[in-house]
């Protein structure tokens, strides 16, 4: 099995060098991670499945993953002169780190009996453009996984044969995997032809 | 090559039997979620050319209680008793699949004898699962009772095994970070290996009294077909993925825990239908039983727990890890993405009875509606694990 940094110079042979990015993984194991420009997402993924090299012909596991926006704010001490004189002043900066989500293949191969290799997708945001190219066509077994990753984390895939809700119901809004996500204090409320009423009963 | 020796139902020919079609309605049939051949509350819309299943959808989400979102609530080692909730009847090797991945996350070593409980307890679960699930199968196919009753008779005396050393019957809560709760009762060896020893004698009597039954090999043989190229592709795993003639079994390809030390063989199945799946289970039992027998031959002493392992104060350092091991129904494996706080910044289970479901649809087609139980029987799911 082949180290993840050279697959990914391999990647990037072929497919030009903004297509992937090495994430290093700082636990142990060492399972460094490819981060995929979603652009190339699906070319990449069958790449992957076709390499004699890896034959990755088994996505075990896909998931998603939430990275909310972050502000970090930074402490710097900068000398100023105020009033004639100068002294030692600690200004504050606040960096903006965009979040995003994620979503995170885990990949083997049967036939060459190694793995794993670990792809992963970035959307561009966490509001408008939550889309990724899904690799469903590529691996059937993400097809229920993405729709689960659809749900609990609205992560759209496009390409995806049957995009729905797969754990919620259908009426449901919001994604309840994300970190921002807020409890509703009624799980069990619903809308009924019985509030119209209630508010005319109120009103009287 | 291992593969099913004696087969004796293969030189019988399938008859095809085609009535004349008469033009009608399709009709939808909402099968499930109460439905007690569905094993939990799952659902499949499926739509009918009068017996014939042309459709089905399968509907998801009736036990779904969040429990990733739950997990990423709570500390790591809070939630390992929940893990016993998600597939009731292999806590055991749930324990032990979350356990490898914070094992896997952190760097911790499990000392050898924990490592020859969690294989000892690992394959009792497997009988217990592989025993059971026959059972249910046959019951989906009409076996009212006695085939059933036969698997849960044995199913207790292990049952009873397991709730001498764990305290629990099923809910066991059994392995920790870098080894096990605690140690093996005064007299549990003895127990063990009486029950051990009895349980090829029922495996004999199950088979005697199934494997050539009529009604079971015409209900089963030809039924719910998965090929090679499908079963891969679409990620199925364990007695599924072997039943359709691909030779992976985790404990031979990742050598998880000690199983590079055990001998024996991997099951498989040339033509990948419901009888096909049914076997593989009956042998996979017979190779646990090699497996369990060797095991506690050589169990040695020592501590259990890795003496590192830190049970308060335990934050692994940021980084990600995904364990995975050979569960009963499948490739059980756990996501972990750790940012040095003492919760799991992201808790991911890899159920296999999902994965293994994504396909149903296809095994399903051009079946008579009788057989769509039989087909989910023998894709084995338990719901706790499906909804999550």
């Amino acid at each position: 099995m082949e180290a993840p940094s050279e697959t990914c110079n391999r990647v990037r042979e072929a497919f030009g060098d903004e297509a992937v990015e090495l994430i290093e993984n700082a636990s142990p194991c060492a399972e460094h991670s490819l981060l995929v420009k979603p652009a190339f997402g699906l070319k990449i993924a069958r790449w992957l499945q076709q390499d004699p090299e890896l034959q990755l012909d088994y996505c075990s596991n896909a998931t998603g993953v939430d990275y909310p926006d972050r502000v970090e704010v930074k402490k710097d001490k900068v000398k100023r002169v105020v009033d004639g004189e100068e002294t030692e002043v600690t200004e504050e900066t606040e960096i903006h780190h965009p979040g995003c989500l994620e979503a995170v293949y885990h990949l083997y191969s049967i036939s060459k009996k190694q793995g794993p290799v670990v792809l992963r997708l970035r959307t561009e945001d966490r509001g408008e453009n939550v889309n990724l190219p899904s690799l469903t066509p590529v691996w059937r077994s993400c097809e229920l996984q993405e729709r689960e990753i659809f749900d609990l984390y609205g992560i759209v895939f496009n390409g995806h044969p049957d995009l729905r809700r797969l754990l919620m119901w259908e009426e449901f809004t919001d994604y309840p995997m994300r970190k921002d996500y807020e409890e509703p204090d009624d799980y069990e409320y619903e809308p009924t032809p019985h509030d119209s009423v209630l508010e005319r009963v109120k009103s009287r | 090559m291992n593969t099913l020796e004696e087969r004796p139902y293969s030189q019988l020919e399938v008859v095809e039997h085609q009535p004349p079609r008469i033009e009608g309605d399709l009709m939808e049939v909402s099968m499930g979620p109460q439905h007690p051949s569905t094993h939990g509350v799952f659902r499949m819309n499926v739509e009918l050319d009068g017996e014939t299943v042309v459709k089905l959808k399968p509907v998801f989400g009736y036990l779904h209680r969040n429990h990733e979102k739950i997990a990423e609530g709570t500390t790591y080692l809070g939630s390992m008793p929940y893990t016993d909730r998600l597939d009731y009847f292999c806590s055991l090797t749930n324990n032990w699949a979350y356990a490898l991945a914070v094992e896997k996350l952190v760097g911790l070593q499990v000392p050898e004898r924990a490592e020859y409980i969690r294989v000892i307890t690992a394959e009792l679960t497997r009988l217990i699962n592989h025993t059971c699930l026959i059972g249910f199968m046959v019951q989906d196919m009409g076996a009212t009772g006695t085939p059933l009753m036969y698997a849960f008779r044995e199913r207790e005396k292990i049952l009873d095994l397991i709730e001498s050393l764990t305290g629990a019957r099923m809910m066991c809560n059994y392995m920790r970070f870098g080894g096990c709760r605690c140690d093996l009762p005064v007299g549990w060896m003895e127990e063990a290996r009486k029950v051990v020893d009895e349980f090829p004698r029922f495996l004999d009597e199950y088979d005697a009294l199934l494997s050539n039954n009529e009604i079971l090999m015409a209900r089963t043989q030809g039924v719910g077909v998965l090929g090679a190229d499908l079963a891969v592709n679409a990620g199925m795993s364990g007695p599924m993925l072997r039943a359709s003639g691909v030779d992976y079994d985790l404990r031979k390809v990742d050598q998880y825990g000690i199983y590079d030390r055990f001998d024996f063989r991997v099951p498989l199945g040339d033509h990948g239908d419901c009888y096909d799946r049914y076997m593989v289970r009956l042998l996979e039992m017979r190779e646990s039983l090699k497996i369990l027998d060797l095991a506690m031959k050589d169990l040695p002493e020592g501590p259990i727990t890795d003496p590192k392992a830190k049970v308060r104060g335990f934050r692994p350092k940021p980084g990600e890890a995904y364990g995975r091991i050979e569960g009963p129904k499948g490739e059980l494996g756990f996501y972990l993405i750790a940012d040095g706080s003492p919760k799991p910044y992201r808790y991911r289970v890899r159920p296999p009875s999902l994965v293994n479901l994504t396909v149903l649809e296809e095994m399903c087609l051009g079946h008579k509606v009788a057989d769509v139980m039989v087909i989910l029987g023998s894709v084995d799911i338990v719901l706790g694990e499906v909804d999550r």
